[in-house]
């Protein structure tokens, strides 16, 4: 993927979760959404309506991919923001049901930290693969007190999908709403249409950063919670040329989405059967019900801030869910609910851009990069 | 009481778990370890070198007071 970072065309970029390199067509759209949209789109004048055009056609090209009503969709500042509001507002809304947060453990931080600031998180357990227990968060939301419901569609992590749609049914029986964070899955497979309040990741899709997308279906009461805006999901407006951009990019990436799908689950596999080769090994997530371009292992007695440095000096950029890459002392909170091994962790999710030869040097490489490692340590017969 | 103690307070991941591999190294079958640290990430990483190993995790203690840190106990495989 040399066109990510120009001028070093030996780099291959494998950590494209949640901040991927923009699709040729959402530059084309920047572009010329810097020209026509440039305008604040709540004014009234020519170039004003201009933008509010664009917004509107952006907001409704989103809609038809996520199979929402134009007006369901807001933008947002980031995926963050979106998950933040989204907990805020709908719990706020049911304040006289309750205060209580049901979560998988695996949620984003931003959805658990929301939580604890909405009132009080309950969170349901995972199995070793990183799927929540359908029939423990199912048993949950049918609990007296619980404002909200928070279950991913797929986990950015460890690339395993949720139990989604049985959730979603008894969250419906028992009145609560379901919020689903679909940012690490839409763009990448097909999106599910069971949900009440729905995130998405332009970020990840290949669209910009600087804009997120939350979908909340019309009959979905929510209570805005910050000062009075005319934007309560962002205060201010949205940049017109960004959301015009994460809309582009989206129907550019549905186009071929099928396709994307079969070539980067066959690469993903292809990793992970190489990677399993690799002496003293967990490769985690779910084998086969998970997103087809993420792949995660941990490696024993490896440090996974001295495996991802070793990979970056050999031109290939990957993540880490290891507590010594993290600014804090915490290992990935998902890591740490699947029970898995926690240091010498890398984690890869593929661009649509990346091909099957830096795959498979990435594969020739990464051995001998966690031997060297190991040797550092001095590991050699433990 | 466990046979043999290894201190590997201070220590940031994976060393923990490395001086236990290496205290456990040539030690019989049914021996038991503990393993004092002061890092979060042993109370994870412990369980799945067991795992890894075919050892058994037998428990996993919080340390409050003089320091802050858990003891993992397991038994050799």
């Amino acid at each position: 993927m040399s066109h990510a970072t120009p001028g070093t065309p030996d780099r291959v970029h494998l950590d494209n979760g949640g901040r991927a390199p923009w699709h040729p067509l959402a530059r084309q759209a920047f572009e010329q959404a810097l020209g026509d949209g440039w305008a604040d789109p709540r004014r009234l004048h020519a170039e004003g309506r201009r933008a509010a055009r664009l917004l509107d056609g952006a907001r409704e090209a989103i809609a038809a991919v996520l199979g929402a009503r134009t007006q369901e969709i807001h933008l947002t500042p980031s995926h963050t923001a979106s998950l933040h509001s989204a907990v805020a507002s709908a719990a706020a809304a049911r304040r006289r049901a309750g205060g209580t947060v049901v979560a998988s453990a695996v949620e984003r931080a931003a959805v658990l930290h929301a939580a604890r600031t909405a009132g009080e998180l309950s969170t349901v357990p995972t199995d070793r693969v990183g799927r929540v227990d359908a029939d423990a968060m199912v048993a949950a939301v049918g609990t007296p007190g619980v404002a909200l419901a928070a279950l991913q569609h797929a986990n950015g992590e460890v690339g395993t999908v949720q139990p989604v749609e049985a959730v979603h049914d008894a969250a419906r029986a028992a009145g609560v709403p379901l919020l689903v964070d679909a940012g690490a899955s839409v763009g990448h497979v097909v999106v599910p249409q069971v949900w009440d309040l729905l995130a998405a990741d332009p970020a990840d899709w290949g669209g910009p950063a600087g804009v997120g997308v939350l979908a909340v279906r019309h009959r979905v009461r929510t209570a805005a919670v910050g000062p009075e805006d005319e934007d309560p999901w962002a205060p201010g407006g949205v940049s017109v040329p960004l959301a015009f951009a994460a809309a582009v990019a989206l129907q550019a990436v549905e186009a071929d989405r099928a396709e994307q799908e079969t070539r980067r689950r066959a690469l993903v596999d292809r990793v992970r059967a190489q990677v399993a080769r690799i002496p003293d090994v967990e490769v985690v997530g779910d084998p086969d019900d998970r997103l087809p371009h993420v792949a995660t292992f941990s490696f024993l007695y490896v440090d996974g801030e001295a495996l991802v440095t070793e990979l970056d000096r050999h031109g290939f950029a990957v993540g880490s869910g290891s507590a010594c890459t993290a600014s804090t002392l915490e290992p990935s909170h998902v890591l740490a609910a699947m029970g898995v091994l926690t240091h010498g962790n890398v984690r890869i999710a593929l661009d649509r851009a990346t091909t099957a030869d830096e795959v498979d040097r990435f594969c020739a490489v990464l051995p001998a990069a966690v031997a060297r490692v190991r040797e550092i340590l001095g590991v050699g017969g433990l | 009481m466990s046979d043999t103690l290894v201190d590997a307070r201070g220590l940031r991941c994976p060393l923990p778990v490395i001086r236990l591999a290496e205290a456990a190294k040539g030690l019989p079958a049914g021996t038991e370890l503990t393993v004092l640290s002061t890092d979060p990430a042993v109370k994870l990483d412990v369980p799945a070198w067991c795992r890894m190993r075919g050892h058994e995790h037998v428990t996993t203690r919080e340390h409050t007071g003089d320091w802050t840190g858990w003891a993992i106990t397991v038994r050799l495989g």
